[in-house]
């Protein structure tokens, strides 16, 4: 009964945050309700036993959210409404109906077949995060690598890009040096 | 799912409620007395003897304040940033074995609300989404200092939460478990965890600080600007739960703190648990005893601190603790 009671409650919390992150004209609005959906998602983990799954669901979308919040505050003046263009409403109403369809379609379709079974069945006696780490670096491992490296790259790249004057800090000198820093570049506009 | 286990639950869910929530404002009252003693002052003397009760006066001052919504602000947001700093403390609260198990009147009680066997991970992580209070608070007060305090609460956080994760692996991966009970067990056979993982307690203290947001990156609500930061447009009751999930957070980490590295309750003898508590004490002492020792940092200091200097020990303390028990 709890099950039930929990599941419908937060599949009805996260379709309302959800839907309030898409209609919403006001980016605090967006960015709040996109957080507390991410956060409730790691309910259903939790009802499905999946306890590992539904911290790291918390942690990671915790962060994620937390540096679009930071985006948001330098973009946008986040107490004030953004001005959207509206294209023809049918067109998304309908493209969201059909998409919503063939989700639940997919979704359901192995249902109706009887020949289900699991890939990797649950070993015997592991716990939630050991069944986790046994699939991950066993019959996962070459995805579980090829992201690692995706990430390194993204990350050596992202430290190119905003490191072109990551030696400078303008905290740590003292007057005469930012003045010599400012004259450099003002000779080099001047010239 | 029997009737016992669900009523026993709420029990221990609304105890630790009140006794947390009532433990934050006595926390006000010894942050008072303790600064005010290292400051050779008296601290609060008039409210009843060695104003003690100047808990209970406090309460009912933000208890019957007015409670304002300025007219510039986000209201919805606004309102609720505070819920979601009290309500995630108590919440991270859900994981932490407080005291060994004992028997009340013939019945067995475990003094934690659910053994999940991911409580670590559980607890951090929620104790960190308490951080999206002082920033929704911030953002939507439609205030220039609190817009400021929030992007240093954004900085704080994407700063202190990998130097937590990283130094608290390592003693995970030496327990070989996340379940908080288990890390107390390990350690009655194996002797405490500080010895042989030093390095890791002292990282995972110094981001506790910042996961509390305590004096030396009590930057977020900054003091230097005389205002309260993501606070200034706050009053009554909903700057009260800001305190309220600000002090829970205290003892929470408090008590994780030894659990993980210090033995927690050891082997579950009465001395054992008031060992934990003396040990708890202790944490929450440290806390006010860095408030009044030492100044604040500057937001980019913190980050310099965790990203160059934090995060690469608390790497190699990962690997070298890896090869040791590998070999």
């Amino acid at each position: 009964m709890f099950e039930a009671v929990a599941f419908y409650l937060f599949a009805f919390l996260t379709i309302t945050m959800f839907y309030i992150t898409v209609t919403t004209a006001q980016a605090l609005y967006a960015l709040s309700a996109l957080a507390a959906g991410m956060i409730f998602i790691s309910a259903f983990f939790f009802i499905l036993g999946a306890d590992f799954l539904g911290a790291v669901q918390i942690i990671v979308y915790t962060g994620a959210v937390m540096a679009l919040y930071a985006f948001g505050m330098m973009f946008f003046d986040t107490t004030r409404e953004v001005k959207e263009n509206h294209g023809n409403k049918y067109i998304v109403v309908g493209l969201s109906v059909v998409a919503a369809v063939m989700v639940v379609a997919i979704f359901s379709a192995p249902i109706i077949s009887t020949n289900m079974q699991a890939f990797y069945p649950m070993v015997e006696g592991a716990g939630n995060t050991e069944q986790v780490g046994m699939v991950l670096f066993t019959k996962y491992l070459v995805p579980f690598e090829v992201a690692a490296i995706m990430l390194l790259v993204a990350m050596v790249a992202g430290i190119v890009l905003a490191g072109k004057k990551m030696d400078l800090s303008l905290t740590l000198m003292n007057a005469e040096e930012i003045q010599a820093a400012e004259d450099e570049k003002n000779k080099k506009v001047l010239s | 799912m029997d009737n016992a286990y669900l009523i026993e639950t709420i029990i221990k869910v609304v105890v630790i409620l009140l006794v947390f929530s009532a433990l934050a404002g006595i926390g006000t009252y010894f942050e008072r007395k303790v600064l005010a003693f290292m400051q050779r002052r008296l601290g609060p003397m008039n409210v009843g003897p060695f104003g003690l009760l100047q808990v209970g006066a406090d309460g009912i001052k933000l208890f019957t304040k007015e409670d304002i919504i300025p007219s510039g602000v986000v209201a919805p947001i606004f309102k609720i940033a505070p819920v979601i700093t009290a309500a995630t403390a108590f919440m991270a609260a859900a994981a932490i074995p407080f005291l060994p198990a004992f028997t009340l009147f013939g019945y067995e009680v475990h003094p934690i609300v659910a053994d999940i066997n991911i409580g670590i991970l559980y607890v951090l992580g929620v104790m960190a989404v308490g951080l999206f209070g002082p920033l929704l608070g911030g953002m939507a007060s439609a205030n220039k200092f609190a817009l400021l305090s929030a992007a240093r609460a954004a900085a704080v956080f994407i700063s202190y939460e990998v130097v937590t994760g990283l130094a608290a692996l390592a003693p995970i991966m030496m327990v070989g478990s996340l379940s908080l009970i288990d890390f107390n067990n390990y350690q009655i056979e194996n002797g405490w965890i500080v010895w042989s993982q030093p390095l890791a307690f002292i990282l995972f203290w110094i981001a506790a600080f910042a996961e509390t947001g305590r004096t030396p990156f009590h930057l977020i609500a900054n003091d230097h600007e005389i205002i309260d930061g993501f606070g200034t447009e706050y009053s009554g009751m909903r700057w009260g739960l800001f305190f309220i999930g600000e002090y829970a957070n205290m003892f929470f980490i408090s008590f994780v703190i030894p659990i993980i590295f210090l033995g927690g309750f050891g082997d579950g003898t009465v001395l054992g648990a008031f060992a934990l508590l003396g040990k708890m004490a202790f944490f929450f002492f440290f806390f006010l005893w860095t408030r009044a020792a030492w100044p604040d940092v500057r937001p980019d200091q913190l980050m310099w601190l965790c990203w160059k200097v934090l995060m690469p020990l608390a790497v190699i303390n990962v690997v070298i603790t890896g090869f040791v028990m590998m070999f």
